[in-house]
């Protein structure tokens, strides 16, 4: 038995491959500004040096998971052409900024059941050599329903400004508290030389940057940049003879949210779901957790998502990330990275929150490595906050 | 809140700056478009269970029955979150901006996605009373916005 589907109900079938799978080989594309790359070649660079952190060969990868906003629907089909590869397992699923993280559980399924042995997770990006407008441009949805959204001109921040909104309405959360968020992300940003904006700044700073959706401001939004990553998952038994510690895929879920039938709670977001399956297949509880990669498109979904994954009551995220609280040293560090308000962000992030919790668990970063961090959690969230969107939760643990 | 006369004559400078395009309609949500073509808010029950759903579907999302029954809903209902959009690199909202996308929800229940118009955008709070507003796009259709109720 594989991991049983979101009914599952019964623990003894929801942790099949729990303890027996990991990460053995991670890449981060350096730069943040490459005009002079396509994603392939971004693609293709990454997964060389994932391949070389592992200590595998190309020849070695028989899985092969991609997806991006520039590759056509058939994405895995086209990257395995580009890399002369022929894969016996393909999965080219996008569920938008989240799809790297559900990747990770998608290859521990497939390695877990035998249809592959070395899992190669790619994603590239040249957002802003393109200038493509990620958050205030029109959305992609090519669904049905757009017509239910096109006519009255939503650009992708505005679902995320609505969600604030309410959220403010419903709990009293404060612009302030959401500045926060930014501001310990850029602290993080500081001390990661890669990372695209490094200069500290102040609650003061993000509130009188300018209101792009009331009521987020400028600096409550992410970045745009270019890059590229790549992530390597065997099973744990393969992995101990590779060259690099392995980091043990505990436990992961997936969800959606939706309009549903026009009766959504806004304020539920997919990581509820998620994050509950992937925490009782973990055996783990919230507490449990040293260090979160947690996708910062807008300083909203890392509050919001806090919430849905347990680390605190709905309503209690305002003072949870405020005055530093998830900040190095604080509760429950959040994006050690910089995250993707200050480090990096493509477009579709979720392969940095998969490299940044493995890079933590295996230690040695510096000022911004989490002291003792044992276990980690990643949760995406892609897609359109209060419109659709999914979300993807993994926990990681050292062996 | 706004009177109908200040209303109606604000609504008039907002038409001129969201440039409503006609909507991409199929069998399953020309009843709802060509409704509003007539000034009519039209919803959608289900025949075999009852619950009534918006976005219009061609079978019922809870029952999967394909009894649905369209009913013309009172347009009105009240603001349950917005956002005032001040940037928007989109031809045709670039221009518009700052302009109020909001989740209004219905009287009937539903909730639906729509611009509230006719008053000044830093007026528009959770809550706020609104109704259904009409513009026509051609075509025996047209798009709902929401005003000041």
């Amino acid at each position: 038995m594989t991991v049983s589907s979101s009914s599952a109900k019964s623990s003894s079938s929801a942790n099949g491959f729990s303890g027996q799978i990991a990460i053995a080989g991670i890449h981060e594309y350096e730069s943040r500004w490459a005009p002079d790359k396509t994603s392939f070649q971004i693609m293709g660079e990454c997964a060389r040096e994932a391949l070389a952190d592992a200590g595998l060969a190309l020849t070695d990868v028989d899985g092969l998971f991609c997806a991006s906003m520039t590759m056509g629907p058939m994405g895995p089909v086209q990257m395995a052409e580009y890399l002369n590869l022929k894969p016996r397992y393909l999965d080219g699923s996008n569920i938008g900024g989240s799809s790297f993280v559900s990747h990770v559980a998608h290859a521990a399924a497939a390695i877990h059941s035998g249809l592959c042995e070395v899992a190669l997770i790619l994603y590239g990006s040249t957002a802003a050599s393109q200038a493509m407008a990620i958050g205030t441009g029109g959305t992609s949805m090519r669904d049905a329903s757009a017509a239910f959204v096109e006519p009255y001109g939503m650009p992708l921040v505005s679902n995320y400004a609505m969600v604030a909104q309410r959220h403010m309405h419903e709990y009293g959360t404060t612009s302030a508290q959401l500045a926060d968020i930014a501001v310990s992300t850029r602290h993080h940003a500081s001390l990661n030389p890669h990372a695209k904006m490094q200069r500290p700044i102040t609650r003061e700073d993000v509130l009188e940057s300018r209101m792009i959706a009331d009521p987020l401001h400028l600096l409550d939004c992410c970045i745009i940049s270019d890059g590229g990553g790549a992530v390597i998952v065997t099973s744990l038994e393969r992995a101990r003879d590779l060259r690099q510690p392995p980091v043990v895929v505990r436990g992961t879920g997936e969800a959606v949210c939706h309009r549903e039938i026009g009766t959504p709670d806004l304020l539920t977001i997919a990581a509820r779901q998620s994050g509950e399956h992937a925490f009782r297949m973990a055996g783990l509880e919230p507490s449990d957790i040293d260090v979160c990669s947690i996708y910062d498109s807008f300083t909203i979904t890392v509050l919001l998502t806090l919430e849905c994954l347990g680390f605190c009551k709905p309503g209690e995220g305002g003072g949870f990330v405020e005055k530093g609280g998830i900040g190095l040293g604080g509760h429950l560090p959040v994006n050690p990275d910089g995250g993707g308000l200050s480090s990096n962000h493509p477009g579709m992030r979720g392969i940095y929150l998969v490299i940044e919790a493995t890079r933590q668990l295996r230690g040695g970063l510096g000022e911004r490595q989490v002291e003792g961090a044992e276990i980690a959690l990643a949760h995406g969230t892609g897609g359109y906050l209060g419109l659709m969107h999914s979300g993807a939760t993994l926990i990681l643990s050292k062996d | 809140m706004a009177s109908r006369s200040e209303a109606s004559e604000k609504n008039a400078s907002a038409e001129t700056t969201i440039q409503y395009a006609a909507p991409a309609i199929d069998w399953e949500t020309r009843g709802y478009w060509e409704g509003a073509g007539r000034g009519e808010l039209v919803l959608q029950r289900c025949g075999d269970c009852g619950v009534v759903q918006h976005r219009p579907r061609g079978v019922c999302a809870t029952c999967l029955s394909n009894s649905i029954e369209h009913f013309v809903a009172s347009g009105l209902g009240h603001v349950h979150t917005f956002s005032i959009v001040r940037q928007n690199q989109m031809p045709g909202f670039r221009e518009a901006v700052p302009y109020v996308i909001a989740y209004i929800e219905l009287d009937e229940g539903p909730q639906i996605l729509s611009n509230v118009v006719g008053c000044d955008p830093e007026s528009v709070e959770i809550g706020m009373r609104v109704k259904a507003d009409f513009v026509r796009t051609g075509d025996e259709l047209g798009v709902p916005r929401f005003v000041p109720a």
